[in-house]
């Protein structure tokens, strides 16, 4: 087990808003990563920096990889059967297919958040948002303790003012938005350093969206954010920088005002100017 | 088409309610405090009740469930989790091919391998066997239950760092378990009336008992052995006895519907 993944987050309820260290040493970095479902190349060879405390969005059309190269970061792509992968991915400088590393180690410390809301419908929005604490048996924090995460997490998902009163609550209760958001929030309540979102707003109206979006806003520079969107002018509202996905390739990355306005390669201004896709 | 569908979709439950109509009409009056309360009298004495078979009956189904809830609960949830495994595919074959066998058979495996050995009926035998015939019930509707919860929430947990057993018991089995106690209710009431595998295990009792190790009463044998005899103060208690019999399938067949109603119900909401 690396240093970095056994190590516990500070106690303190305060987070400090942390600003990307100068040396711009990534927090996620992939090295020739290749995906695979049975003998179908998924991703091939694909490496990119994701760096501290940035919004990085992923697109590119459906079945280009972009959710499969998400799911290897935290080690979720192995759960399906046959699926493997080969490469590296550097979580600070630590490689998390390392032997030894155990994934259910990594998966505490990155969160991820899917495409449908997935509360769990039996437990209360609280222990929804508790639940991520409850993992392991070691190192449970106490009621009160709970308490003050669960609330902060909330608060950070824009969501306390909403559900404040109604903690003891059935999670399916709550709107197909809200349900989203106390994801986030449960995927937020570890502290993990990186959050992965896998097209977060597809299955949400505007409204919802837009709140999503803001609270994609609010979480830069706190953690590193990864999202997978096929919605461009979303890529382009919530992310710093844009990373283009075509049939499993990784074609181009930079600041996502680069990416929209000139693009280097003319695959990713094919699909930019909507001629596919 | 439809007419006919709906006549036979009538048809279909023709037989409850004559069973209903016939076993009130025949048991009722017999039925009273003394019915719950009181032995068995000898023939000609009026009076008298089934207390020694409806303990009988409850403590074969309780022997019955602690050994088919466990083993079915946790054979169904592997089958579910582990769908594609060569283990998986044939214990489900076995287990429809248990779920298959006639009572009766279960009764004879019962007997040779926990009364003959010891030489005499006990309600030990009696509830291991209507316990082996709970197992494939439970299996089978455990694995359905637990078919139904989404791979999205599996998913979301594993996600959230929860190991794969965790995930199994914490989310998937948690969300399935009101299905999961309904059939487990359903498979109760399916046992409760079984008499063929208690035959030669159980065997019956005429006398208060409540050792396991022990011939005991049953409801469903009591009847049996009072319908066939030629005395009428029996037929009227078999028909009491028949009364209570459906009574406590129909009370745990309506619990069951109760909790798959019940609040934070799982899958589906």
């Amino acid at each position: 087990m690396t240093d970095l993944l056994t190590v516990q987050p500070p106690p303190s309820i305060q987070r400090s808003t942390r600003q990307a260290p100068p040396d711009e040493r990534p927090r996620i970095a992939v090295r020739k990563l290749d995906a695979l479902f049975g003998t179908v190349r998924a991703v091939r060879d694909v490496n990119i920096d994701f760096p501290d405390g940035q919004v990085t969005a992923i697109i590119g059309p459906s079945g280009c990889g972009k959710s499969t190269l998400l799911r290897c970061l935290n080690r979720m792509h192995e759960t399906i059967p046959l699926a493997r992968v080969n490469g590296e991915v550097l979580l600070d400088g630590k490689d998390l297919y390392a032997r030894g590393v155990n994934p259910i180690e990594v998966r505490r410390h990155i969160g991820m958040v899917f495409q449908r809301p997935t509360p769990f419908p039996t437990m209360s929005i609280r222990d929804n948002v508790a639940a991520g604490l409850r993992a392991s048996s070691r190192g449970r924090p106490s009621r009160r303790e709970e308490d003050a995460i669960v609330e902060e997490s909330l608060r950070t998902a824009g969501l306390w003012d909403e559900v404040r009163d109604r903690l003891k609550d059935s999670a399916t209760a709550l709107s197909g938005g809200q349900q989203q958001r106390l994801c986030i929030a449960r995927a937020m309540a570890t502290r993990p350093s990186v959050i992965l979102l896998d097209e977060p707003t597809a299955s949400l109206d505007p409204l919802s969206t837009q709140k999503v979006e803001e609270l994609v806003h609010t979480l830069r520079g706190t953690v590193t954010v990864i999202i997978v969107t096929h919605n461009m002018q979303q890529a382009a509202r919530v992310s710093d920088r844009t990373a283009f996905m075509l049939l499993g390739e990784l074609v181009e990355t930079g600041p996502t005002s680069e990416v929209f306005t000139t693009p280097h390669d003319s695959r990713t201004e094919d699909y930019i100017t909507g001629r596919f896709g | 088409m439809v007419g006919l569908m709906g006549f036979a979709a009538l048809l279909a439950t023709l037989p409850l309610i004559f069973v209903l109509i016939h076993l009130i009409r025949q048991g009722a009056s017999s039925i009273d405090l003394a019915f719950f309360t009181r032995m068995p009298r000898p023939v000609g004495e009026a009076g008298g009740g089934m207390a020694n078979a409806i303990t009988g009956t409850l403590i074969l189904v309780s022997i019955a469930a602690s050994i088919g809830l466990p083993v079915g609960i946790g054979a169904g949830l592997y089958l579910a989790e582990q769908r594609g495994a060569r283990l998986a595919t044939t214990v489900r074959f076995l287990s429809d091919v248990l779920n298959g066998m006639p009572s009766i058979v279960m009764g004879i495996f019962a007997w040779h391998f926990l009364v003959r050995p010891v030489g005499h009926f006990s309600a030990l035998a009696g509830g291991v066997a209507l316990g082996a015939m709970m197992i494939p019930l439970v299996t089978r509707a455990t694995e359905e239950m637990v078919r139904t919860v989404p791979t999205a929430l599996r998913e979301a947990a594993l996600a959230l760092g929860y190991p794969r057993w965790r995930t199994s018991v914490a989310i998937v089995l948690r969300t399935a378990l009101p299905g999961i106690v309904t059939a487990a209710l359903v498979a109760v009431a399916r046992i409760a009336g079984e008499t063929a595998p208690l035959l030669f295990t159980a065997f019956g009792n005429q006398f208060w008992s409540v050792s396991l190790s022990q011939p005991i009463a049953s409801l469903p044998h009591t009847i049996y052995t009072y319908a066939k005899s030629p005395y009428d103060d029996w037929h009227r208690l078999a028909w009491a006895g028949a009364l209570v019999l459906i009574a406590l399938v129909l009370v745990i067949s309506i619990l069951a519907r109760f909790v798959t109603r019940s609040r934070h119900g799982g899958v589906g909401d």
